[in-house]
């Protein structure tokens, strides 16, 4: 079922053009965060582990554009921007990058660990595949209640080859929940190819084996991404199908702030770069007269000044008092 | 009041919590119909609460652990079945980093049951035998017990449920047809964390619990006969421990031997040992004594199994030689 025979174009979608812009000014959002994240990275001043999602910003920002706001989202350990895209404040964001008191989870948490229980942010999690099973119960509730909720679970190529991967999707279809599994395929499991990792790298034809729909879309194109996970997500909702997305998409960075990514040639890093997902959108946007080359001057220097405060709002932040540590383990 | 097997008070303390609360719910492989699990503890739970309550699952156990989680994450209450304990290996990444610390990292309420039936003497050798509580013991965020008779099953089993927490219910399957005890009627609760005095005594006491705090009273019974006084102490709960109680006891008995039946290293007869010498050291008589299973796979063979079991004849000497210490 790939639909790759017609490009998915913005005459394709019905979103109106102020929806149109905040898109863009999500994506932007997310590319600034991250650029900024790494930067402090490098400075010293986050610690630990922090994935980027730079390049493949469409892909969340065009899902969460086609659920609904009570729908859950969740996502593997690269979860800055889908946790950005559902409305996470980049000051809370940043600050649990830091391991400040102010962060989402009080610092507790870290990079891989975010969560916004309002925004129906149910998570980012740190092993891959591990929250695959989680959707399952989120879908279950969400059917068991009769609530009308969809349950979208983002992850990763690399989680193709766990185990929870196919219980899951197994589990969904047998008893018909409304989850959407979106594999972000990013064509890499930190160094290793799909192709290596993967018998079968088609991911989305797994679907057959679970009696589900699946597709694949071109990840950069958020009026695919939109249009497909808007379809999944009505079907979900109306008969309890769940649906399979490959979303083929590329990370301009290297799995990890540790990772310099020498296992990618230049020449593939640079094509995938010319298929940026902000100046698809931009172009877009330029030539149905939506935004004009200004707009999107300010609306980057008005992102530019948000990123900025939310690492000061970090740096000036407490760091968590020590008898934190021994606080919500239990209930 | 009635005297209930042990396996049923675990079938009740579920259908009256099922009955009380709708946001109960049960899955497990093959614990729906007809066949209502291996050990037939939810038979008839299908027709009373239906399918949507009862559910047979997959034999997918990270998955059925993960989307009870998932549920309890949302607010239900899921009791998860694994067919044999040492399955739960396969859902072990589910419980330890995903429901044990969904609380700390967020603020996620997990209060679901994963119920265990664990534990030897019935002759299903290395895989359907062992006793996995350890594991969870040492893990943050999940609460673990281990009740020895069918008061305790029952009281316990409807204190999980209604904890806000994981829990994971060991229930030992040597017990299920062997225990019979006297169980009110309707819910009750035993609460998690509190120990009990199974058999009060004064010369040594016997900190144990799950089946061996049968053989441990066996002992206690004999050796009454040769005039040495026994306490046997039941944990219960393994997670949250009773510290107080275990100190307490010690203080007064001053000679402690830990027995279980799970294998020897870092096992919960460490850990209590360990809380002791750190802070009753003082009261202590002689060396605390610990009779675990030795380090190996539980056998199949039925001497070599009950080899591998502390037994009544061992427990006694190891109390006598303690006692005459």
């Amino acid at each position: 079922m790939a639909a790759k025979e017609k490009i998915t174009g913005i005459n394709d979608v019905d979103i109106p053009a102020d929806k149109l812009r905040q898109m863009y000014y999500d994506m932007l959002m997310i590319r600034r965060l991250e650029e900024k994240s790494a930067q402090m990275y490098q400075q010293g001043k986050i610690s630990g582990f922090c994935h980027l999602y730079v390049g493949q910003e469409a892909v969340a920002v065009g899902a969460v554009a086609a659920l609904s706001d009570d729908d859950y989202v969740m996502t593997s350990y690269r979860d800055h921007g889908l946790a950005l895209a559902r409305g996470m404040t980049p000051n809370v964001l940043m600050a649990e990058l830091y391991g400040k008191a102010t962060g989402c989870s009080k610092g507790k948490g870290g990079s891989m660990h975010l969560f916004d229980v309002e925004k129906n942010f149910i998570g980012g999690y740190g092993i891959v595949g591990g929250h695959l099973p989680l959707a399952i119960g989120y879908g279950f509730a969400s059917k068991y209640r009769k609530d009308n909720r969809v349950t979208a679970c983002f992850f990763g190529d690399g989680s193709v080859a766990q185990g929870a991967f196919h219980e899951s999707l197994n589990m969904a279809a047998l008893w018909e929940l409304p989850v959407v599994f979106i594999c972000e395929n990013n064509m890499y499991g930190m160094g290793t190819h799909v192709k290596r990792a993967l018998a079968h790298d088609n991911i989305y034809d797994q679907a057959q084996a679970y009696d589900m729909p699946g597709y694949q879309l071109i990840g950069n194109n958020i009026f695919d991404v939109y249009l497909k996970v808007k379809q999944a997500g009505d079907l979900a909702r109306k008969t309890g199908t769940p649906t399979l997305i490959e979303a083929r998409t590329y990370r301009f960075r290297g799995h990890s702030m540790s990772d310099p990514a020498t296992y990618r040639t230049k020449e593939e890093v640079d094509e995938q770069k010319g298929k940026d997902c902000l100046t698809v959108l931009k172009d877009a946007l330029i030539k149905e007269k939506i935004c004009k080359e200004d707009e999107f001057k300010e609306m980057d220097s008005e992102i530019k000044k948000i990123v900025a405060d939310s690492v000061e709002f970090s740096e000036k932040s407490p760091e968590p008092p020590l008898d934190a540590l021994y606080e919500d383990v239990f209930v | 009041m009635a005297e209930l097997l042990y396996v049923d008070a675990i079938s009740q303390a579920m259908w009256e919590e099922m009955e009380r609360d709708p946001s109960v719910f049960i899955l497990g492989e093959d614990v729906a119909h007809e066949f209502g699990g291996a050990f037939k503890i939810t038979k008839g739970f299908s027709k009373k609460f239906g399918d949507d309550r009862v559910i047979n699952t997959p034999i997918s156990e990270s998955a059925i652990v993960g989307s009870s989680v998932g549920a309890a994450l949302e607010g239900l209450r899921p009791i998860a079945e694994m067919q044999f304990s040492s399955f739960i290996s396969c859902g072990f990444d589910q419980l330890v980093n995903v429901a044990g610390k969904a609380y700390y990292r967020w603020g996620g309420k997990v209060p679901m049951v994963v119920r265990a039936p664990y534990g030897g003497g019935i002759h299903s050798g290395p895989f359907h035998s062992s006793c996995e509580e350890a594991y969870f013991v040492h893990t943050p965020g999940l609460k673990v017990v281990a009740p020895s008779t069918a008061y305790d099953a029952k009281g316990l089993l409807i204190a999980s449920i209604r904890d806000n927490n994981p829990v994971i219910y060991f229930e030992h399957k040597y017990l299920y047809r062997r225990i019979r005890d006297e169980v009110p009627e309707g819910p009750y609760v035993v609460p998690l964390g509190k120990a009990d005095i199974k058999r009060p005594g004064d010369d040594v006491l016997v900190i144990t619990y799950g089946a061996m705090v049968h053989v441990a009273l066996e002992s206690a019974a004999k050796l009454e006969e040769e005039g040495i006084s026994v306490e046997v102490l039941d944990l219960r709960s393994l997670c949250p421990l009773d510290t107080e109680m275990i100190l307490e006891e010690t203080s007064k008995i001053g000679k402690v031997i830990v027995l279980h039946e799970a294998n020897r290293s870092c096992g919960v007869g460490a850990e209590v040992s360990s809380i002791i010498s750190e802070e009753a050291f003082r009261y202590l008589e002689a060396p605390i004594v610990r009779l675990t299973a030795p380090d190996t796979p539980v056998p199949f063979s039925t001497p070599l199994e009950n080899y591998y079991l502390p037994d009544e004849p061992r427990v006694s000497q190891a109390i006598r030689d303690l006692f005459d210490y």
